[in-house]
């Protein structure tokens, strides 16, 4: 369940956080940047705001403002359906039972064997259908644990009230113009996880998969034959 | 057949405690001013956490200061509509005859000049704009808190926003009184160790430094004190939701 609202909430976060971006999409270093400045780089594409530099003669239609309205919601939504999820997980320890790789495959020739498994594009066998792999295991503690508390403090930081009752929040990240990049580059990794994983769950079979995913039953490929 | 009815019991407590304490949430928080003034729609729920969220962190909380060596060499000012001729008139004269008016909920309406403004305690802050586009630069604003003013004519305390309008039609906005009293909240008539340029919002702009950049108007003929933004344009707050911009700024 909290898997699905966070799907929604992503996508309204993604395709508003990218309307935001094209109002300037050029990206500095440091506390302050603006047209007049030179950019760390500038993104191939025009801007909805004629005061920028982009190097098209062609504006695009403004679309800030439910963008921001949307963007503010849908990052409420997450943060307290990642809450719930937390909560749930602590419950039912699955972060230590079903994330947290076992002691045994804590090394890097376990990552290379799964590796080398999906590369020879081998079936998954019974166990395996039924758990996480060592290298599915980390990715999802990476996002869990890294990238979605990064992507909510960057952008907690992008706030100026909120860098008033918090200044090291922003200062940390070394100036605000900092914070706004590195959330458009934790966003893009979350975006990159996001494409394997979906590419993952084609190549496993979508509705096998999907069926799994909400019925929580698994029917192995191979008893089909 | 007990079990049953122990249950709807039960149900029926839980949900009888959630509409008391939904109906006891939404009292305190009209009490304490946590409801923005555009809390309909689709992204009211939204902008209401962000707002009441926000006035629980930040009532006093304080905009971050830089030293004068950060101060940006190249500040940026959004392009504004051609001047109305009104505006045209006072630069002709070097606006020797701009007047802020401040009435509404105060005990003693006034109508004050620049030199009136410029006799009031004048103070300096080194502070970023920033704007809702991403871009932001630091520089150093001159002025006299809006504080200032709202005591000297006599602020009743039944006010609750402070609603400032610019000389230019359909452009104006509004502020709560945690930020209204802000020590930060400047009416700005100096940047950098000189006047407040035309093109950032001289000879007097709003700044309120603890939201983005909209929240600060140019060119301010206006302050009214009001208990309820319902009669202000469509009763949104101000300009900015009625052109799809959250009222709250501070984002």
């Amino acid at each position: 369940m909290t898997h699905w609202i966070t799907v929604i909430s992503f996508f309204a976060l993604l395709i508003t956080g990218a309307e935001i971006v094209i109002s300037h999409p050029r990206f500095y270093w440091g506390e302050t940047g603006n047209s007049g400045t030179p950019a760390l780089f500038t993104l191939p594409i025009p801007a909805s705001r004629s005061t920028v530099p982009t190097g098209y003669n062609y504006v695009m239609p403004d679309q800030n403002g439910w963008s921001r309205y949307l963007h503010f919601e849908a990052a409420w939504v997450l943060v307290l359906t990642g809450l719930v999820y937390a909560a749930a997980c602590l419950c039912t320890a699955h972060f230590s039972k079903n994330l947290l790789p076992p002691p045994a495959d804590r090394r890097w020739s376990a990552f290379r064997e799964v590796f080398a498994k999906y590369l020879r594009r081998a079936s998954p066998d019974e166990a395996e259908g039924r758990s996480y792999n060592v290298v599915q295991r980390t990715a999802y503690l990476v996002v869990i644990f890294v990238l979605f508390p990064l992507v909510i403090w960057t952008g907690l930081a992008l706030s100026p009230a909120f860098d008033s009752a918090v200044p090291a929040a922003v200062n940390l990240l070394g100036g605000r113009q900092s914070a706004r990049t590195l959330h458009f580059f934790v966003s893009g990794f979350l975006v990159f996880f996001l494409v394997v994983h979906i590419a993952m769950i084609i190549l496993a079979g979508f509705w096998s998969r999907m069926r799994a995913m909400i019925t929580g039953r698994v029917v192995q490929p191979s008893k089909r034959t | 057949m007990s079990n049953i009815s122990r249950r709807r019991l039960i149900t029926t407590g839980l949900a009888a405690t959630a509409g008391v304490a939904g109906l006891a949430t939404a009292h305190l928080a009209r009490r304490y001013g946590l409801i923005p003034p555009d809390n309909g729609g689709i992204y009211g729920p939204g902008e209401t956490l962000t707002y009441a969220a926000q006035r629980l962190l930040t009532k006093h909380s304080l905009a971050r200061e830089f030293p004068r060596s950060m101060i940006s060499k190249v500040p940026f000012a959004n392009p504004t509509a051609p001047p109305s001729e009104a505006f045209k008139r006072h630069q002709a004269t070097g606006f020797s005859d701009w007047k802020l008016s401040v009435d509404g909920m105060v005990e003693r309406p006034a109508s004050l000049t620049l030199s009136d403004l410029k006799s009031l305690p004048i103070h300096n802050q080194i502070t970023e704009v920033t704007c809702e586009e991403g871009w932001s630069y630091v520089a150093e604003w001159i002025g006299t808190p809006l504080a200032n003013v709202l005591n000297a004519v006599g602020i009743l305390p039944q006010a609750r926003y402070i609603v400032y309008f610019s000389i230019e039609r359909d452009w104006w906005e509004s502020i709560d009184m945690a930020d209204a009293l802000h020590p930060q909240t400047f009416l700005t008539l100096g940047m950098n160790d000189g006047d407040l340029p035309v093109s950032f919002g001289g000879p007097l702009r709003l700044r309120v430094p603890r939201q983005l950049g909209y929240k600060s108007v140019k060119y301010i003929t206006h302050i009214t004190a009001t208990d309820s933004l319902k009669r202000f344009g469509k009763g949104l707050g101000s300009a900015s939701p009625e052109g799809g911009y959250a009222w709250y700024a501070g984002i």
